[in-house]
Formats: structure tokens, sequence, C-alpha cells
């Protein structure tokens, strides 16, 4: 035995005794993961987040989070003398008199953009196929959880500098708070130690963006995972690939290998990044006040769709009883965002309620497969495009030489009109691809060479599809409708027909499909 | 069985195809030198990133293409860094793809509920062990328990009580008064009407009490933006024309929707847009929102001269100024 091997075994013998962890081991270094390039959406996201931890404690040890007036004296000339927090005074110091201060900021700031960017993308990619199907349907809830840890997470991160940007979003922020019915004015004043801006906020907001916040994301990115292992990967449809079991590599050491890797890619790709490309430079908007702004506000990409919606909403105020419920901020602020996360939270009951379906799934769906769930994603993705897009509405109009009014009224029709455009739209799309698959089955592939028959007639010559092609495309089972009936067998008329009767309605459009191909369906073309 | 039923069943796994450095030492052998250069190339990083450090002053600049004048470490430092790291990445990617075994492996898959007999088994003992903790029978143990566990529950709701002051009335009070006078922002001046030539802008904050100082709190509701137009291009009732000067109207900066400043006026139309949500306020018509989603017009604040001719307030607002809040009336 060579002596490496010897203290290897002497350590592992010593830490067994101890923790019994080596049968344990034994089993998980063996775990197989399937592999697919949509696999590391959701690593891409972990990823950034360990970045994140990272760069945000180096920031921390020379972040000053207080709002106590300071005059600055560093090295950025243009401020020199201006009065400011301390909290800008420190974020300059960081990014002008801290060496690689600016890129670990940069680094910070670019990791939080591409964290949001990974979470989203790993979301559609959950959505479109299926994968929130039981048994993970928790899983599905703690990612909706992490997303909406992750907007809030970021808002406050950006909001700390405390710069004349950031300062206006926290102003925004706090006219939201204000605006809630009853107990608003009490709430903002709460949260912000007395009247706006007060110097009790960023002290505030940074304890629960370094602390709470990220120990919560902590343990729920843990339980994230930890189901992840625990109920095994999903995997896509193919050839030896069954509800019972998982087809990929084992963890070590080939996934140890190229997740780890993985992640060093991903650091080396955010730091690419935050060397060649400026970000929040936020001694260009100086320090805040909240007498001053600058046009071309836009807060970061993932809070876009909620400045859209304020700036599409109708002036909309009640007065009542000498009170005032200001709808133009509750609608677009609270009330939307709300039933947007409720029933994207709420949505895999939902379908399996539409469907009937109970029983466990581990092979994903191909979003052709799912007509109307692709058709549901893709509205929604047209209501978040439009938002966004509006979020951006002064940039549109200067760029493209609109005028606001133009853009605010295309964004008001268009986004009751486009989403649901979008979802017919969809569901043909997904409903002609699945009869393409059908054709390609039934035909084969069309080869493209022709040839003349002894009578005359010119045919294209199809190529049958290999066996595990076919497989592919035909493995997936089609759920029929829910068949409620509204009557007993006496014929008298059930309790909540009416229920009933939506729900059946809205199962037949749930599951809506071209029939796939059968044997029977092959043999009869063969016959022929 | 038929041969079309076969088509469409399960074919099995697909054979494996080996790779080249599989079967042939020499591809293996150079394969292992380009991850060794991954990695080397990681070390390059590395030390360019000490370099950086240790050397490139942190005052220099230099032109990059497309990036414009860029600071030197910083750009070398994150370049270094990049490369320290993306190249370890790559490296660990490339042996694994190259080098490591690459033949699925086939794990089966275990309902995740548990056995019908451990399930009867847990319900027994949950059943069990519920009983004779006696809390299903003791109602009154029940009850006080749930009463507590409410009550403790509610104390740090009370220590969060502290965390700031009640609104009262400090939402609708500003520091206008009556006669206070009108001074720039910057400069603390007080301004005469001849001091603003029509079509002029001007930010005016409410003048200092001799010892007071200026806190941010204050700027949050007394910035007031005064603008000069012909008098007769205004459309007001005689009352809110009696609370203009000579062509010279105030309003406040906050925006009655969500507070920002309301800083871009137009000069042309007569405009004033908020740049957070494209309220936009007609000056002539006292503020009144002609597009946004602002609800309420800024208000007005009713100015006039004193006896040396400067320019003061009359009165208060006669409204609460920025976004609206419940309590508003």
């Amino acid at each position: 035995m060579k002596k490496s091997e010897k203290v290897v075994g002497t350590v592992a013998n010593y830490v067994d005794e101890r923790t019994g962890a080596a049968k344990w081991l034994k089993k998980n270094l063996n775990k197989v993961f399937p592999d697919h390039w949509s696999f590391m959406l959701g690593e891409i996201a972990l990823y950034s987040f360990v970045i994140l931890l990272l760069t945000g404690v180096f920031l921390t040890f020379w972040f000053d989070p207080s709002q106590r007036e300071v005059l600055y004296n560093g090295s950025y000339e243009p401020l020199s003398g201006i009065k400011m927090s301390a909290a800008y005074a420190s974020t300059l110091d960081i990014s002008f008199d801290v060496r690689g201060g600016l890129l670990m900021r940069q680094i910070h700031h670019w990791a939080a953009l591409l964290f949001m960017v990974a979470i989203v993308a790993h979301l559609m990619r959950v959505f479109f196929t299926g994968a929130f199907r039981k048994p993970r349907e928790f899983n599905w809830i703690l990612g909706i959880g992490l997303l909406t840890l992750g907007i809030v997470e970021g808002f406050l991160g950006y909001s700390l500098p405390d710069d004349l940007l950031s300062g206006t979003g926290i102003r925004i922020a706090e006219a939201i708070i204000q605006s809630i019915p009853v107990v608003g004015s009490y709430l903002a004043f709460f949260a912000f130690g007395g009247p706006f801006p007060g110097e009790a906020f960023i002290p505030r907001i940074f304890t629960v963006h370094v602390l709470l916040l990220p120990g919560i994301f902590l343990a729920l990115i843990t339980a994230h995972l930890m189901l992840v292992w625990y109920q095994k990967h999903t995997q896509y449809p193919g050839p030896g690939r069954t509800e019972k079991n998982v087809v990929g590599y084992p963890l070590m050491p080939v996934y140890m290998a190229k997740a780890g890797g993985f992640f060093f890619i991903v650091f080396g790709v955010t730091a690419f990044i935050a060397a060649v490309a400026s970000i929040n430079p936020i001694w260009l908007y100086g320090p805040y006040t909240p007498a001053q702004i600058s046009a071309g506000s836009q807060p970061d990409w993932y809070m876009g769709w909620l400045d859209g919606l304020v700036r599409m909403a109708p002036p909309w105020e009640s007065y009542i009883f000498g009170h005032t419920i200001s709808w133009n901020i509750l609608i677009p602020g609270l009330i939307v965002p709300g039933i947007l996360f409720t029933a994207m939270a709420l949505y895999p009951f939902i379908e399996s309620w539409l469907t009937g379906d109970k029983r466990e799934h581990h092979i994903l769906d191909r979003p052709r497969n799912a007509p109307t769930r692709t058709a549901i994603g893709a509205m929604s993705l047209t209501f978040i495009l439009v938002t966004l897009m509006t979020g951006g509405n002064d940039l549109l109009a200067t760029h493209f030489s609109l005028t606001i009014n133009q853009i605010t009224w295309a964004s008001r029709i268009g986004v009751f009109v486009l989403p649901p455009l979008a979802f017919v739209i969809t569901k043909r799309l997904c409903l002609s691809l699945q009869r393409a698959d059908r054709d390609l089955i039934l035909h084969g592939r069309e080869t493209g060479r022709l040839v003349r028959l002894p009578h005359g007639e010119f045919v294209e010559v199809h190529e049958p599809l290999s066996a595990e092609k076919a497989y592919t495309l035909a493995s997936h089972e089609q759920i029929p409708a829910l068949d409620l009936p509204l009557e007993d067998g006496a014929g008298v008329r059930r309790p909540k027909a009416l229920r009933a009767k939506l729900r059946a309605r809205m199962s037949a459009a749930v599951t809506e499909q071209i029939p796939k191909p059968t044997s029977e369906d092959l043999k009869e073309i063969e016959h022929h | 069985m038929s041969k079309e039923v076969e088509r469409l069943s399960d074919p099995g796994l697909p054979d494996h195809v080996h790779r080249k450095a599989d079967h042939d030492p020499a591809a293996a052998d150079k394969a292992e030198r380009q991850v060794s250069i991954l990695f080397m190339l990681s070390v390059v990083g590395t030390v360019g990133f000490i370099v950086a450090y240790v050397f490139v002053p942190s005052d220099k600049f230099i032109f990059v293409p497309v990036m414009g004048s860029t600071n030197a470490q910083q750009l070398f430092l994150g370049l270094g860094l990049a490369a320290a790291t993306l190249f370890i990445g790559l490296g660990a990617v490339h042996w694994a793809k190259t080098l490591m075994p690459d033949t699925e492996e086939v794990a089966e898959r275990h309902e995740l509920r548990s056995e019908e007999v451990d399930r009867q088994d847990f319900l027994a003992t949950f059943k069990a062990r519920g009983a004779s903790s006696g809390l299903p029978r003791r109602s009154l143990i029940k009850r006080t328990l749930g009463l507590a566990l409410g009550l403790v529950s509610v104390s740090p709701l009370i220590l969060l009580r502290d965390l700031g002051p009640l609104p009262k009335k400090s939402l609708e009070e500003t520091s206008w008064k009556s006669g206070t006078r009108l001074v720039t922002d910057p400069g603390d001046r007080p301004i005469k009407a001849s001091d603003l030539e029509i079509g002029a802008v001007a930010q005016v904050l409410p003048e200092l009490t001799p010892g007071e100082e200026r806190t941010l709190n204050n700027i949050a509701k007394d910035a007031v933006l005064l603008i000069r137009i012909r008098p007769e291009e205004f459309q007001l009732s005689p009352e809110r024309l009696s609370w203009t000067h000579e062509g010279i109207i105030a309003f406040s900066k906050i925006c009655t929707h969500m507070g920002c400043a309301v800083a871009l006026y137009e000069q042309q139309t007569k405009h004033l847009l908020c740049p957070c949500h494209q309220s936009t306020f007609d000056v002539p018509q006292a503020a009144k929102v002609i597009f946004g989603p602002a609800a309420r017009p800024l208000p007005q604040l009713e100015i006039t001269v004193d006896t040396e001719g400067y320019l003061i307030a009359r009165k208060p607002f006669n409204q609460p100024v920025g976004p609206s809040f419940w309590e508003r009336s």
C-alpha cells in the first residue's frame, strides 16, 4: 500500500468510527445524475449565490451602512468636499481607494443580475417541462420563495450605496408601503424610523441584506437541494429512460468534476464581465437628496416589470369618508404581483386538479406535448415582457423617437391583448408540432430523394425513423379529459354540478392533444 | 409481437460509442496535456492578478478600444481573476469529458411513499404517543397552551414598536409657515420676483431660522419649484391666481404619485414631468395632471412679497405634499 493511501485510510477510519459516514457516502458517490444543458441553469443560480456570498463578505469590510452626514475627501475629485451619507462615501472609497474594491463591487452586482437571470431561466425550464409535478411540488414552492427573496434581496442590495438613483428607488418603496390602506403610514414610519428618508433605513436594510435574508436563502437552498438529491433528478424522455429509473453519470468522479468545474467557469465569466463592463457607476449619480433626480431612472432588470406596471397604471384614487386609497399604487405595486406570485405557487395543484393526475412523474414533458401549460407559460412571459418594456418607456421613447403617450397607451392595451394572443398562438403551435411528430413517426423522414415508378409516377422516398427516435417522440402519455358526469345514475343532478361543469370544461382545454400514433396506426400505414 | 409494435416500444439504451481516448493511449495522453495546459493558464492568471495588485498603480488609466479610458489596475485584477478561475473550470470539464468514464449508468428509482406497514405503524405510534401525552383529552391544557403560545408570539411585535414614532400629523405638515421667505437651493439666498425671468424655473426651500439645520427630512417635504410665465397664460380660478405673484407660481416639487422629484420642466409646453413614472403636470392649470399615473395636482404654495420685496409664503401648503396615504382627507 502506498503511503498516501495509508494516510487516507487512517483519516477515513477515524471519521467513520465517529460518524458512520462510510455507508451513506458509499451509496451517494455512486449516485447517478442525468445530463442535459438545461439542468445547469439551477446550478448557475447556486454558483452565483456562492459568488455573492464571497464578494459580499469582502464589501462589508469597508462599507459603512450609515446615513450619518460626512464630508467627502477621498480620491474621486469631482465629489470632493460634498456632503453625503457615510454609506455613499464608503461606497466611493471601495470603488476608488480599496485595491480590487471596484472589481468586487462589479462582480457582486453582475453576479446578482446573473443570479436572477439563472433563477428565472431555471424556473422556465422547470415549468415548461412539467418538472414541478408530483412529487416535486414542495420544491416548486421553495423555488417561488427563492425567486421572491431574490427580488427583495437584490433591491435592498442596490439600495445600500444611498446614491441618487437608489435613493429614488427607496422613495418609491416608501410610497408603496405608505399606500397600504389603514396601516400604511404607520408601517412606513416604523420602517424608516420616522419620516422619509430619516437615518435608520440604510442600517436596517443592511442587516436584512447581509444577515437575515442570506440566512433564509441558505436554509431554503439547502432544503431545495436536499429534495433534489433525495427525490432524484428528473430526466428527458428517450430510449432506456423510464419512470422507474434514472440514467446518467455517477457523482464521483464525473459529476464532481463537471459541477465543480462549472462553478469556476461561472466565477470566471462573471469576473470577466465585471472586469470589462462597468455597472452601477454610483459616482456619476451623486449622493441622494430628495429634491433631485436624474432622468431615465431605471431599476435593475428583475424589478423592471413592477416599475412598468406602475408606469402604465391609470391615475385612480378613491376618497372615501376622509380617507385616500391609491389604486394607482396598490394595483400595480401590490395586488397584481400578489395575484401573480400566488397563481405561480399554486400552479402545480391547479394543473393536477384539472388533469386528475395524482401519479409521480420523473420523465419530463416536451413542451409541445403539454400545449395548454406551454401556452400559459408563453402568456405569462408575454405579460412580463410588456410590463418590462413599459418599465423602460422613457428610454424607448428617446431611442425610437416615440412619445411617452404612444408607448403608455400601447402598453395599457397590449398588456390585456398580447398575453391571450400569445396563449392562442402558442397552443396552436404546440398542436401543430404534435401533428408534425405524428407525421414523422407514421411516414418517416423526407429524404429528398425522388424515385420514378415504372408507371411514370414520381414519389419521394421516406425513410422510417430509427426505433430510438420514434420512441422518444411517442413515449409520452396523453391524459384524457376528466369525465365528470353532471347527473348520477338515476338522472338526478349531482350537487355542485356547476362547479363540475366548469372543471370538466377547463380539463378538456388542458388535455387537448393531437392523438399520438399507435402501433395500429403504423400497421395500417404499412399495410398500404 | 409484430414489427410495428416493437418500433414504438422502448428499444433500450443505445450502444455506447467509445471515444478516441478510451482505446488510444496517445489520444489519452494528449487529453491529459490539454487539461494540464488549461490548469497552467489558471496559474498564469493568478500570477497576473498578484502582479496587478502589487505593481500596477491604482490611479493609472489606459485606453482600451470599445471600453474607452479604463482603470488599469481594476481591469488587470479582473482579467487575472477571470483567467485564474475560468481555466480551472475549463480544465476540470475537459478532463471529465475526455478522460473520465462516459458510459451512462442506470440507477433504479424507488417510490417515495413508505411501505403500507410503515405508514400504519407510524399512524398507530403517533396516535398512541399523542394520546399518552394526554393532550387530546385534556382540553384545559390544550386551550391554555394555545393561548400562551399565541400571546408569546405577540412579544416580538411589541418589541418592534419602537422602530419608529407614530406618524401623527407629520405627513401633513411642512416647514412652510405664513411669512416664510423663499431661499435658493443651493445658496440659501432670499429672492425677489425680478430675479426670475419669464420662462425661468428655480428650486427654493424655506428660509432657516438662525441655528436651524436643514435635514434631508425637511427637503423631502419642503422642496418647492418656482416657475415664471406670462401672467395672461394662467388658466386659474381667481382665488388660485391670487396665490401667484407677477406670473410666478410655486408648486411642491415632490410628486403626488410616489414622491420623486418632479424635476423636468418643458419651457415650450409649460409641462412639468416626473422622470420616475412620467406623470405630467400642466403649469398654467395649477399643475393639473394631464398624463401618467399621478392622481392629484402638485400642491400649490400661496406666495407674495414682503415689505423688502422678497418672495414669501403667505400660508402653509393647503394640503399634504407627496404621495397619498390612508389618513389623507
